[in-house]
């Protein structure tokens, strides 16, 4: 069951300052751990996240095993006109998850 | 080898380190003695400053701008909340485009970079990060300019008590 | 909730360290207006939420950051899911869990006639699934049923604690008293030896919390996902180098049930996050 969470705003004023919340479910293996029997357990982490605003990026990070388990990240955007925030995760072993909210500017 | 396992820091990397070549940045050697059970790979002086120059290039790191809000004692390494934040009036010719972040002592010198740019309105991100041992977290931001700043912050971290068979 | 708690400890202390008399006079008075002779409850009560630092207590405040809300989302979309050969959903019978869970989970571990003994919440969701949906039972720490408790038990946040103490509980609340007491494992520790003799000193670096299970199935850091009490419960076990017995078995239930008496009046967190 992929799991996103995207929370902004109920609404907000145009040319207004917004923070963006993203929480995904992803269990982030960072490839150092061992079970205790010795053997590692192979690396499998989100490595991208993108949010776009109406289709038009305005956000991107780069994620390594240094990220904690269910990666959250927090940022901010100008409320320029409503429509669309869409936040995209891709990694390892081919995962990729995408998640839309609508923004109501007005 | 040191009969820890850790690297030994050779004269070179000392020499970089404490030279100046990436100024602003204290990064201590990796000379502390590894807690028994914790994990033996930290990435170490060398790694830490190849990861950053790799992002930075040739151009100079400047101290400044940029703030690190991390809990002094965290409450447990597998999940540290980290804000940074960065000096910057973020208008449409002088924002910040990049935030780096690395550390020295986890198994990997990179954590993480963030991606902004004017549209951000506000200078900052806020994330979870993993600390493997008590240590200094390095964050570099690249502004419009083309100038890298950064900040620091010292972290203490513990192992919790009771742990569970994995 | 902070400043009063952090005020009591500290009134707390200053007794203890000045005046033996007056430390066991306060102790008679906690005693007597306790609801139930010879238990060791502190004279504040407070939960291991005060003593996490402010940025992961923001992380369980804000349910935008805290990661338990996503199994929260996971057991709403699991209430409405049809299942098991009678094709039913939770929400067929209980309808909007807003309304028909408020309350609830800060009522168990609750007395079950059919068991004849009380069940916890993970249980009751189990007795649901046999014996109206006629579906199998969801494994103890699955994330299905991590979801619909964690589902569940947020439907109580804020609310207090409330554990029914009559003649069918009473001997399963004595058995739990008895086990917090009795010391256990290769290390010889009872719970209470930590948990109400030692609550806000250190072990190993890490504070010793009083252990009022207020806000399960909660985000454990230490686990990097979210986990029953029972499951806490056992790590303890495994710390004093104990025998873990079994999910769900009766002696771990009456631990809950205890635990949760022992936490009456406190409120409900779920979903919590603690290190």
């Amino acid at each position: 069951m992929p799991r996103a969470l995207i929370t902004i705003p109920a609404s907000a004023r145009r040319g207004e300052i917004i923070e963006i919340k993203a929480l995904v479910a992803h269990e982030m293996e960072t490839g150092f751990r061992r079970t205790q029997y010795g053997v590692v357990i192979p690396r499998n982490i989100i490595t991208q996240f993108v949010c776009t605003y109406n289709g038009v990026e305005i956000f991107s990070a780069d994620f390594h095993p240094a990220i904690s388990a269910n990666p959250y990240v927090a940022f901010s955007t100008i409320a320029t006109e409503g429509g669309t925030i869409t936040c995209s995760w891709a990694g390892d072993n081919g995962y990729s998850h995408t998640e839309s909210v609508a923004i109501r500017v007005g | 080898m040191k009969p820890d396992g850790t690297k030994q820091t050779t004269r070179r990397e000392f020499l970089l380190a404490a030279g100046g070549m990436v100024a602003g940045i204290a990064i201590e050697p990796a000379t502390a003695a590894t807690p028994i059970g914790a994990s033996r790979t930290t990435a170490g002086v060398a790694a830490t400053l190849q990861a950053i120059r790799k992002i930075v290039g040739d151009a100079p790191v400047n101290k400044g701008k940029v703030t690190l809000d991390l809990p002094e004692l965290v409450d447990n390494g597998n999940a540290v909340p980290l804000t940074v934040r960065v000096d910057s009036p973020m208008t449409p010719t002088d924002y910040v485009k990049a935030i780096h972040v690395f550390t020295q002592k986890n198994p990997l010198p990179d954590v993480a970079t963030f991606r902004l740019g004017a549209r951000a309105g506000r200078a900052g991100v806020a994330t979870r990060m993993r600390l493997a041992d008590t240590q200094t977290v390095i964050a570099i931001c690249e502004l419009s300019d083309g100038t890298f700043w950064s900040g620091t912050a010292d972290v203490v971290v513990t192992l919790a008590a009771c742990l569970e068979e994995l | 909730m902070n400043s009063r708690s952090a005020a009591l400890r500290r009134c707390f202390g200053l007794l203890w360290s000045s005046s033996g008399a007056l430390f066991v006079a306060v102790l008679a008075v906690s005693s007597a207006t306790a609801q139930s002779a010879g238990e060791n409850v502190p004279a504040g009560r407070h939960s291991g939420y005060d003593s996490m630092s402010r940025e992961t207590r923001a992380m369980q405040d804000d349910d935008a950051a805290n990661p338990g809300t996503l199994w929260v989302l996971d057991g709403e979309a699991l209430w409405k899911q049809k299942t098991g050969s009678a094709g039913r959903s939770c929400f067929d019978c209980h309808g909007d869990a807003r309304a028909s869970m408020k309350g609830v989970a800060a009522r168990y571990p609750v007395f079950n006639a059919s068991r004849a003994r009380p069940v916890n919440l993970e249980q009751r969701i189990n007795l649901c699934r046999t014996d109206q949906q006629k579906a199998p039972p969801l494994a103890f720490e699955s994330r299905e049923l991590l979801a619909l408790t964690a589902y569940v038990g947020r439907q109580s946040r804020g609310l207090p604690v409330e554990i029914a103490v009559d003649a069918r509980t009473r001997p399963f609340l004595e058995a739990g008293r008895e086990a917090f007491n009795r010391r256990l494992g290769q290390l010889n520790l009872s719970c209470a030896q930590c948990h109400d003799d030692n609550e806000g000193k250190r072990l190993a670096g890490n504070l010793i919390p009083q252990a009022h299970p207020t806000g399960y199935p909660l985000y454990r850091l230490e686990w990097q996902g979210v986990g029953s009490l029972q499951r806490r419960l056992r790590n303890c076990l495994t710390g004093i180098r104990a025998q873990t017995p079994v999910f769900g078995a009766d002696e771990l239930v009456d631990l809950e049930l205890f635990l949760m008496w022992r936490a009456r009046g406190m409120r409900v967190e779920t979903p919590a996050v603690r290190p």
